[in-house]
This record gives C-alpha cells, structure tokens and sequence, in this order.
C-alpha cells in the first residue's frame, strides 16, 4: 500500500493575456518560489520535479532541460509529462503517484504555458493525426461546439443556459485577483456576443492565458513539518477512450448525452473515496470547464445530477458561490487558461479551499473538494481531496 | 523591473518551413486510394464485435483484435452532430487563413459505426438537423487526402 500524500506548498503566478516580460523560464520560476516559500521550503529540500506543458502552444520542446534553473530541477530526478489540456492534472497526479510510491518525501510538480506564444487553434489542430483529424479539425471551438449541439439535442438544454454558466464562472472571477478575465457580465451580454461556432459564442469561451502554476506534494512522513496545514490528496484517476477527435461523438449516437470517460473516472474515484452523492458530499469543485456547456454536460457525468438537470441546478443557483455546491470559485477556465497550467490550477485552488486560504472566494469550512482535468480526445482526470487525513492510501 | 513594452523584444518565426512525411499505413492508405480512384469508402470490420471503422484501423480498441476484413461502406449516412464555424483562424497545413463560415459535422456512413469529421455545405444552423441523411461529394482532381471529399451535402 501507498503512502498517504498531501498538497503543502502552493505557487501561482497571476494570470495574463500576456507576459512579455518573462521567458519561460523564468514565468516557471515565479511560480516555483512562491510555492517553495509557502512551503518553508529551499530548493535543496526538492526530492523530485514533475514539469509540463503542450510544447505546441511555443514550439519550443525539452523544457525539462531548459527550465532547470528556474525551476529548481538542476540535478534532481525530472520528469516532463504533456498530455493536452489535462497536462496540469496529469502533473499533479504524477507528482502524487511519486510520492505515494514510497520513494520520494517531497516532490515538485509545475504546470506553465505561454499561449500567447503562437496561435492556440494552430497548435491544438497540429498535436492530431495528420490523416485523419487534422485536414478538417478546427481547434477546440468548433470540437466543443459539436458536443454542444449534440448536448442541446440530447436534452433539450439551451443557449441561454449555457450562458448561465458563463456568467457564473465570469462573476466569481471578480473575487480572484489571480484571474486573467474580470468580467461583469450578463445573460444578455453572453447572448448578444458574436458565434465563434455555432451554438458557442464569444461569451461562452475561455480566454487563452500566460501562467504558471506550481504544488509541493509530501508524504505522510513529513506532511505534518509544513508551515501549513496539509490539503490530502483522497484519491485520483484518468480514462482515455478515443483516439481521434471525431471519436467522442460517438457518445451522442445512442442519444445520450453521457461523458463516458469522466463518468468512468469520477467513479472510480468516488468508489475508492466513498463518495455517494457528489451534490451533498462535495463543499467545493475547481473543473476544468473550457466553455459553457462543459458546465451543463460534465456536471451530469461526474454524477452532480441527472441527465438534462444540469440546466436547472445551474439557473437556481446551486453551483453560485453560496449555492450547494460552489463551482469555480476561482472563476475557473472560462477566466484563464494557460492550457497546460490549467489543470493543476484546479488542484491549487482547490487545495487553498481545504486549506481555508482562498480569501475572497473561499468557500466556508470546505472539508472535501473535487478537482479535474480535461482535454485532447475528450480526456478526463480527477482528484478528490479532503481536510482529513484518510485512514489509508487509497490510490 | 518595470519594463515599456516597447522595450521588450520579440522574434517571430517567420517563414520557418520543417517538413514531415507521414505513413498512412497499408489500411490507412487503402482507404485513400479508393478515395482517389474510385470515389469510393472502405472501412474494416472486427472479427470479434462486428463493429465496422471508416477510416479503417489496425485494431479493434475494446476487443483488442487485428481488424483484417476490408468491408465497402456507404457514400451516404446520417449526421450525428453539427456546427457552423465562423471565427477565422489560420490553417496551419497550409498557412493561409481558412476561409469561413463553413459547416462542419460528425457524419456516420451506412455500414460504418463510427463517424467522420467533415465539411458540410449549409452555413445556416436552422437548415441543418441531427439525423439529417448527407451524401459525399467529391473533388475533381484528387489527391488520395481526406480532402478529396468535398464536402457532404444535405440530401
């Protein structure tokens, strides 16, 4: 058996359309420091690093050679991990997995990205199959855009309740100065913004994002030698289904509106953790939601609701800072995405909420949250954590 | 340090060129040849589930069988989903902006359980419906690409 591991240590750069002023190498850095010093930690007391990010988005390969002195790798076990936009997840999950293993005490785990670097919907349609994919795939609008009509058909969700999530995501944003978009919007303003691809508007969009994030993982042994308290890492897991970026259409065939990947690793999880009923059990969930229906569709996959409620849930609030459930208090996604930052930014935050140290968007006494990723092929990753010291490593 | 931007350099890339030559496999480029010469489709079906793959492929992912039996597929089926794109961005084959808006849409071919991505020749969502039947249409001059389709209109 594992051992039990928790987040100690949290480093985030604040989120930016842009950040000429920085390399790579040194945006990494950022991040890495203020997750050391949160830590008490100096760069000797690193056992291990785990870096990524979709090399893509700066045509620029190997930064686990190029960052290694700004991110405090030089000389220590690395390992580089890219995996579309679940690379933070994957980071943070890698890094758990390190530790859980026994072998190492205290491991690094940094997820960056510079989107403004190049064009974001070149370098998603050039990480596909030259043959099949990439002759017709335009990016991840027009592949989210499919599964929204394809949701709305399934269950006769609408527009303007997507919107409802973009407003959602954008409002809590306001409460997070590390956010990239502030925005005030309305229902109306969401509405009214121009169709990227039909039904997905402007409004219901991510941002592209320049950022960092970093997290110090620990074992059981020494969790408790931390200047704060530990976030406990429950348990995690990944699924991939499909190969090609036409494949998760599939999904919609039957008429069901089901994400079969999500669904199948949010139980996993759920079963090792003892999660029943996510909607009572879950004080908080940071997710990586891209654009506004994935806050319809994955909400009924990680088990939140049924098929088709989603919709209502979200207009009466339930998923509002204050509602049952708060989702995104950070303003999530749909307020920044330096894509392979993104993912362990959820863990972040999520850690932050375990650890009361959300500020203004914290959500009061949250003892257990739920973090995810998603990406490529319609990918997903999920970690539970909670304020407990489980019984036992649970995987 | 606070910088004017104006005092921060950047590097573009320019007019990098760094070609690949990619293998389509022997499946893989079966199905692009009776693209090309015959304007017909190929999928392969597995020996185990019976389930048919256009563009056909080596293995069967659930049963984890090698797929062997090429089966003829339809030119026509039915539209599983659909989007109407509109934002412009640049097409990174060829380096051009791609020109829209265009329709694009998951199509699943008569004796096919899986569905291709492809173009689709409506531009107003109103007059395209899920479930709606479409046909291929295709190229004059063709090259043995997924683009020797033209499109798939709606029949």
């Amino acid at each position: 058996m594992g051992k039990r591991v928790a987040v100690t240590g949290v480093g985030m750069t604040r989120q930016r359309s842009a950040r000429p002023d920085v390399t790579g190498q040194e945006l990494i850095n950022e991040a890495v420091r203020m997750a050391l010093a949160d830590a008490g930690m100096t760069r000797k007391d690193i056992d291990a690093v785990v870096i990524g990010n979709m090399d893509h988005f700066e045509g620029v390969n190997y930064v686990d050679t190029w960052s290694v002195d700004g991110s405090g790798a030089l000389m220590k076990p690395i390992m580089k991990l890219t995996t579309g936009g679940t690379t933070g997840s994957t980071i943070a999950m890698a890094a758990y997995y390190h530790v859980a293993s026994g072998l190492f005490d205290r491991v690094l785990a940094i997820g960056w990205e510079k989107n403004s670097e190049s064009d974001t919907t070149g370098a998603i349609i050039t990480a596909f199959d030259p043959f099949w994919d990439r002759p017709i795939f335009a990016g991840a609008v027009a592949g989210l855009a499919l599964e929204a009509t394809a949701y709305m058909h399934a269950t006769g969700a609408t527009e303007e309740d997507a919107a409802y999530v973009a407003v959602r995501e954008r409002k809590h944003a306001l409460n997070n100065p590390y956010a990239h978009l502030h925005l005030n919007m309305t229902i109306e303003d969401v509405m009214n913004s121009p169709y990227l691809s039909w039904p997905v508007k402007m409004g219901d969009m991510c941002p592209r994002t320049d950022g960092a994030c970093a997290l110090v993982f620990a074992s059981e042994d020494v969790a408790d030698d931390f200047p704060i308290k530990p976030a406990w890492v429950l348990g995690v897991a990944d699924r991939h289904l499909w190969a090609y970026t036409s494949d998760p259409y599939l999904d919609f065939k039957t008429g069901e509106a089901w994400f079969p990947a999500m669904q199948k690793s949010a139980r996993d999880v759920y079963d090792r953790v003892g999660i029943t009923d996510p909607l009572e059990q879950f004080d908080v969930a940071e997710l990586y939601l891209p654009y506004s229906f994935a806050g319809l569709r994955y909400m009924e996959s990680l088990g939140f609701c049924g098929k088709g409620e989603a919709p209502a849930l979200t207009r009466a609030g339930t998923f509002d800072m204050g509602g049952k459930c708060p989702v995104n208090p950070s303003g999530g996604v749909m307020s920044s995405n330096a894509i392979g930052a993104t993912a362990i930014i959820r863990v972040a935050e999520a850690a932050w909420q375990i650890q009361g140290r959300a500020e203004d968007r914290q959500v009061p006494d949250v003892k257990l949250a739920l973090a995810t990723g998603f990406g490529g092929c319609f990918w997903s990753d999920i970690l539970v954590l909670g304020k407990e010291k489980p019984e036992k490593a649970r995987g | 340090m606070a910088e004017e931007k104006k005092d921060l350099i950047t590097l573009e890339s320019g007019e990098m060129a760094q070609p690949f030559n990619w293998t389509a496999g022997v499946y893989g480029s079966k199905f692009l040849t009776e693209l090309r010469d015959n304007k017909k489709f190929v999928g392969v079906k597995c020996p185990k589930c019976g389930k048919v793959y256009v563009p056909p492929r080596r293995v069967c992912g659930p049963c984890f069988e090698e797929l062997t039996e090429l089966v003829p597929v339809s030119d026509e089926g039915e539209l599983i989903t659909f989007t109407v794109v509109s934002f412009g961005f640049v097409d990174p084959a060829t380096g051009a902006q791609k020109a829209v808006p265009y329709g694009y849409a998951a199509i699943m071919l008569d004796g096919s359980d899986t569905v291709l991505l492809h173009y689709v020749n409506e531009t107003d969502p109103a007059k395209i419906k899920i479930g709606a039947r479409v046909k291929a249409v295709f190229e004059e001059q063709r090259t043995g690409s997924l683009l020797d389709i033209k499109h798939f209109e709606l029949i």
